[in-house]
């Protein structure tokens, strides 16, 4: 029984072409709805093969509030399993991550299962016979999650039996994986040194269509990257610029450099700001890097790939990912107005220290829960939590730089600082959202 | 007399650091630093890597003076209301002593409080001060923090721990 639930008309309602209501940031019942509908059908990130290299590895996640176990098969697959006993429902396994060896064995009655799901043994299994248990489910084991697809070391999965192919989920917003893996001189990546967990007390949505939003860094960041500007100006900006100087201070670049920046949106909510240039395009160069690229790929191709200097591109809903300083933040929704933002840093196989050196420093300053950059962000989205409860109107707006002609074209180029990318995902959300 | 610092002036360095931040005295507080300090608070136990490994903080002078002058931004939204902190210090204890180097490491576990409007997180934490003797004064040449659960999903931590 539900409001939204029940009435399909309702929930279609929430989102118009240029607004949506307040009630898909606030309500308990939407988010529950999201979880069920939205973050089932879509493509969920899960981890990175990096994580799990070895047979038996295994890692240990909450896919749309669903705890599964990512872990590394004897045939180098990778299955993803629901962490739940075929018993009494314990976790199987608890650890964040870590190597499980040939089985799982569950600490409550020792109902052992192999590296693919399927239940070695239960102890004392002739208590069993002649009862209604070989009709369950449970003799199959542990369930496994049918759905998944590993894409250059990401692996995703569709928690629904039925929906989008993952191609088709995708489509060409998957350039940004590749664009991101092709900045190893050797085509590969490794999730390295940690990550950092940063509590986010608001909804989900907020954080995701802040990492398109260019209207906002100049204001929400004047108090972090614009005091990063003025000191270092101060000081007469003699020497080499710091990296953090380098890091911080394009954040409060003006609203023409973002509005050039560019954004591209894809079907299915995906897209990317970044189009022309971005924030990360005048890092100091790194000499020996470049040089590997160059023998790896030539000197056409090399340029091509470090020129591609997106943004954000966000693979909707789960995973954010900035290809160009080889770092990626995940979204994982724990309520209505908490989710959890965990990010993790690549390390460039084939490529010098230095580059894993800067993706940690640009991780450290704007994901972490002592980032002075984050602290101005997650007030301001805390702040619309809050906020939307005000009366007299029950909408927010998506109206900037709409045009009704991008109705009709799901894939399409626009200036940098329109609210497109936010009306983008609205529209997958509506149909994400939809009863069956 | 014994040599200086004495075990006394070492113990009273630390605790008037955590003074300076409760009091938010961050200009005095910032002067306490040698000029190729870091602050740094872990993100994993017993992490020893600042570099390749991620942190929640790791920053040298130009970073902390960088946070000092964002808190008396008017342009600082997370800071309206202002955040407070309150360190609640066991007795330091010097942990080594390299009198030929001028070098002294303190250990101090503290209880670390911070509120801001009606919110307020508390910490368990231990700092590590690597202090250097020169020109008759202390400075911090590393603060490390090692929070209790550094890996844990926390929320904004705006002060210095």
């Amino acid at each position: 029984m539900g409001r939204y639930r029940d009435d399909p008309g309702a929930l279609a309602r929430l989102v118009e072409d240029d607004r949506v209501h307040r009630d898909v940031y606030t309500d308990p019942e939407i988010f529950s709805l999201e979880l069920e509908r939205l973050w089932s059908r879509a493509w969920i990130y899960v981890g990175h093969a990096s994580q799990v290299p070895e047979t038996g590895d295994f890692l240990t996640v909450d896919l749309a509030a669903k705890p599964v176990v990512m872990v590394r098969q004897a045939d180098g697959g990778i299955r993803v399993l629901l962490n739940r006993c075929a018993h009494k429902g314990t976790k199987v396994v608890y650890a964040p991550s870590g190597n499980a060896g040939k089985t799982f064995r569950c600490p409550y009655h020792a109902w052992t299962y192999r590296l693919d799901g399927s239940l070695v043994m239960i102890p004392l299994k002739d208590g069993y016979a002649g009862t209604r248990l070989e009709e369950t489910d449970s003799p199959r084991g542990l369930g496994v999650v049918k759905n998944v697809e590993v894409y250059r070391g990401f692996v995703f999965a569709r928690l629904a039996e039925r929906g989008l192919g993952f191609r088709e989920f995708f489509g060409e917003a998957l350039s940004s994986i590749d664009f991101l893996a092709d900045r190893s001189p050797e085509g590969e990546l490794e999730i390295t040194g940690g990550s950092l967990r940063y509590l986010h007390d608001c909804n989900w949505k907020m954080f995701v269509e802040n990492l398109n939003d260019s209207m906002h860094p100049m204001i929400a960041h004047a108090s972090s990257a614009g005091t990063a500007k003025r000191l270092w100006e101060g000081r007469g900006a003699d020497g080499p610029k710091p990296m953090a100087v380098e890091q911080f201070v394009p954040f409060v670049n003006g609203y023409q450099f973002f509005d050039e920046m560019g954004i591209k949106v894809y079907p299915h909510g995906h897209g990317f700001s970044g189009v022309n240039f971005s924030i990360h395009s005048a890092y100091s160069p790194i000499r020996e890097y470049e040089e590997a690229m160059h023998r790896t790929y030539g000197e056409e191709r090399a340029q091509e790939i470090l020129g591609t200097v997106r943004h954000n591109t966000v693979y909707y809903p789960s995973l954010t990912i900035k290809g160009a300083i080889q770092s990626i933040r995940v979204a994982r929704p724990l309520a209505a107005d908490r989710t959890l933002i965990e990010s993790f840093t690549f390390r460039l196989k084939g490529a010098p220290e230095a580059m894993l050196a800067r993706t940690v420093m640009y991780n450290r300053l704007i994901n972490s829960p002592m980032s002075v950059v984050g602290h101005d962000d997650l007030h301001c989205y805390r702040s619309i939590q809050e906020g939307l409860a005000a009366p007299g109107t029950e909408w927010v707006s998506l109206h900037r730089n709409f045009d009704p002609r991008e109705l009709a074209a799901p894939e399409l180029v626009a200036n940098g600082t329109s609210e497109i990318s936010m009306r983008n995902q609205f529209r997958a959300w509506r149909e994400l959202m939809a009863a069956e | 007399m014994s040599e200086r610092p004495t075990e006394q002036e070492l113990v009273r360095f630390v605790v008037r650091e955590a003074r300076l931040l409760d009091e938010k005295r961050f200009d005095e507080w910032y002067e306490l630093f040698a000029d190729d300090a870091f602050y740094w608070v872990p993100a994993v136990p017993g992490q020893a890597d600042p570099h390749l490994q991620n942190s929640l903080a790791y920053e040298d002078k130009f970073l902390l003076e960088l946070r000092i002058e964002r808190l008396k931004s008017p342009q600082a939204y997370s800071q309206k209301p202002a955040s407070r902190c309150h360190h609640v210090l066991q007795a330091p204890e010097v942990e080594r002593a390299d009198r030929a180097r001028g070098e002294f490491v303190l250990r101090t576990p503290f209880v670390y409080t911070e509120t801001r409007g009606d919110e307020s997180q508390r910490y368990a934490a231990t700092a590590w001060h690597t202090l250097v003797w020169a020109d008759e004064r202390l400075r911090i040449r590393l603060k490390r923090v090692d929070l209790l659960n550094c890996d844990a999903m926390l929320p904004s931590i705006q002060l210095f721990l």
